[in-house]
């Protein structure tokens, strides 16, 4: 098997940046930037996402098979949120 | 890592290396499964936050910020943890291993307790639908959809933290008992991926439920 082991180092520096990430998410709610306010958590949270998945779960060292899991995954999540609310926004009056 | 007994692979298999690769194998398709299930919550959560996006960060007000913050830095660490106790077993670092799990158990435990005190806040505050729920508020109704997406969602996701830690405690004590080895440790594995993906579900919660317009 390949080794897919991560050094010690290097889980204490992905935690670390995440405990950053973390703060940055609650001081920029903190400010007024109107829409920009969700759009900027939800990029920190998937950028966090990210770290866990590729380092603590291993992925960047996992095989094809792993991946066309994670996007299958993300694919019909992603087709249910769309469809769902391409029906919603096109509705009128409003729910 | 010193182990009771000589690990063999299932008959079915070729090797444990097979084995555990498609035990992991299994534990991704079945996570997968899990995105959709939190998927099917979100997407109501983004459905009626769409359009009553001023009731939303309205009734965010009712939560406390400082518990979802401190939780989530608790989830964080607690992975941390769960990371470093896989690397621990696969180079045989016992004390490690065990303190490591030990850490990790603790944390989600504290996250749970938290979490617990919370829910009693709502109910004090009268935010918990279907139980003490204030209707003499503006926009009631939809103060109580949030409501009820905030209890569902956090609700599910406690569900999943206390599975994880049940499976932890279950890790540990099989690696009290030296059931794993450098050989042997797809059960830790896979635990620690579920573990892993519950932390992730809840670093989305963070912001959609607790900061929204916190800046008023």
């Amino acid at each position: 098997m390949t080794d897919r082991t991560n050094s010690d180092l290097t889980n204490y520096v992905i935690g670390g940046v995440l405990l950053v990430l973390t703060l940055l998410t609650y001081l920029a709610a903190r400010i007024d930037l109107g829409a920009a306010n969700l759009i900027i958590a939800l990029l920190i949270a998937a950028a966090k996402a990210i770290l866990i998945l590729l380092f603590f779960m291993h992925a960047r060292k996992s095989g094809g098979l792993t991946w066309v899991v994670i996007g299958a995954g993300l694919l019909w999540f992603g087709i249910l949120l769309l469809l769902t609310m391409s029906d919603y926004v096109a509705r009128y009056p409003a729910i | 890592m010193s182990y009771r007994v000589e690990r063999m692979p299932e008959m079915q298999f070729r090797d444990l290396e097979q084995q555990q690769e498609t035990a992991q194998f299994g534990m991704w398709v079945f996570l997968a499964t899990e995105l959709l299930l939190f998927g099917a919550l979100f997407t109501a959560y983004t459905v009626f936050r769409y359009f009553y996006p001023a009731v939303f960060a309205e009734a965010s007000h009712g939560l406390n910020a400082v518990i979802g913050t401190v939780n989530t830095a608790i989830l964080i660490v607690s992975s941390v943890f769960v990371a470093l106790a896989v690397a621990a077993v696969k180079s045989g670092r016992r004390k490690a291993f065990l303190f490591d799990l030990s850490a990790a158990i603790f944390l989600g435990t504290a996250f749970m307790a938290l979490k617990g005190y919370e829910y009693y806040e709502h109910y004090q505050n009268n935010e918990f639908p279907g139980l003490a729920f204030d209707y003499a508020v503006p926009n009631a109704p939809i103060r109580q959809v949030y409501f009820f997406l905030y209890f569902a969602m956090t609700g599910l996701h406690a569900i999943h933290l206390t599975v994880g830690i049940l499976l932890l405690v279950y890790v540990l004590v099989r690696a009290y008992r030296q059931h794993y080895s450098t050989a042997y440790f797809a059960p830790v594995e896979n635990a620690g991926l579920y573990w892993h993906f519950v932390d992730i579900v809840w670093i989305f919660l963070y912001p959609l439920l607790y900061l929204i317009d916190i800046h008023h």
